[in-house]
């Protein structure tokens, strides 16, 4: 998927720069976006490294494997494949949290986390397992209670109201979660 | 709301350390283990991260989308759907860098609460840049076969964008 999505991206994109006639342009994209991904590694690198130094305490002292055991109820019937006291299900209540609050940056550390205990219990290594699908939709779909970003920016426009939109943000949320939940379970059914 | 949001932060760095320090965990060299580890994250992610970036920057510099957008403002303009919101929901899979920059352009020229910023506001609210974060996910544990993780994903936010349309609609006239 990532394999034809890259090769279409680079692909239609320079053709359509050069039928457009902006060579320069094309030139100087390319040969910035490594500095642009460089800088974009760069602000999460201290992010990262910071959170998953805190994480570790956290998962040592017993604390992330009771906040699983919290929300596990609710949690292991949308991951039915994951063992009850996978560390996994504790990284992904945290990234699901942290996301919810508007803090995607804080949210990544534990995502990736996620992603690696689900590696560990995943028999075929280059292939995405039923939970980590899941997970990914859950994570993609956004459950943003505080969309933090956009608050910022409405409020620096002079809006009259800037947190008007959470409800909508909310309910929009809830529906588009609840549909990617359900187009996922019919498709992890129709395998087996 | 804004207070409420800083404040979850610090409480949570809080109570981790105090938790551990109860627990009695050797908190400072658990941290520098996990740091290490995360460094490690890190190193794992940057390829992919960085082939992602100049794929999108390629693909978003040739200004493809604004060109087919153009093209069919004459259909969208008969239902009704504000043409602006478009490119903005086309790149926020993508970028959320390039979303925003479009959703600021559109509090410029329309400002926030009009119909059209409210939409985009609820979309970029509730929906996430899922290509991207697919491409750090499964690039970090290297996986290839991503069997049907994308569609979904999209099919996701392709609801969530008509469920705002619907409920800006309802909720705000």
């Amino acid at each position: 998927m990532i394999n034809k999505l890259w090769g279409f991206f680079i692909i239609v994109g320079i053709l359509f720069t050069l039928l457009m006639g902006n060579i320069e342009s094309l030139n100087d994209t390319i040969l910035t976006s490594a500095t642009s991904g460089v800088n974009m590694v760069l602000d999460l690198l201290p992010i990262i490294v910071l959170w998953s130094g805190i994480m570790k305490i956290a998962e040592e002292s017993g604390l992330l494997k009771r906040v699983g055991n919290f929300v596990k109820p609710v949690l292991s019937k949308l991951f039915p494949s994951l063992k009850k006291d996978s560390k996994a299900l504790g990284y992904i209540t945290s990234n699901i949290v942290a996301n919810a609050m508007g803090l995607g940056s804080a949210a990544t550390p534990f995502g990736l986390k996620a992603m690696e205990e689900m590696q560990k219990e995943n028999e075929n290594k280059d292939e995405a397992t039923d939970a980590m699908i899941t997970f990914l939709v859950l994570n993609t779909s956004g459950v943003t209670i505080v969309p933090t970003t956009v608050i910022a920016l409405r409020l620096m426009h002079h809006s009259n109201n800037p947190e008007e939109i959470i409800i909508t943000a909310i309910l929009a949320t809830l529906v588009s979660s609840i549909a990617g939940l359900t187009l996922d379970y019919f498709r992890r059914r129709k395998r087996k | 709301m804004n207070t409420i949001s800083k404040m979850i932060i610090p409480l949570f760095v809080l109570f981790v350390i105090f938790y551990g320090f109860r627990r009695k965990v050797t908190i400072y060299d658990t941290f520098l283990e996990g740091a290490k580890e995360g460094l490690i994250t890190v190193f794992h992610i940057f390829p992919s991260i960085l082939a992602m970036v100049f794929a999108i920057n390629i693909f978003l510099n040739s200004h493809l989308l604004e060109t087919i957008f153009s093209l069919a403002s004459p259909i969208l303009q008969k239902i009704s759907l504000p043409l602006e919101i478009l490119p903005m929901a086309f790149v926020r899979p993508i970028s959320g860098t390039a979303s925003l920059a479009i959703m600021n352009e559109i509090f410029t020229n329309f400002g926030p609460d009009s119909f059209v910023g409210r939409l985009a506001s609820t979309i970029q609210g509730c929906t996430d840049t899922t290509i991207y974060v697919l491409a750090l996910y499964f690039g970090s544990v290297k996986i290839n076969k991503t069997r049907y993780a994308l569609s979904t994903g999209l099919f996701a936010d392709f609801v969530g964008i008509i469920a705002s349309f619907i409920l800006v609609r309802l909720i705000f006239g």
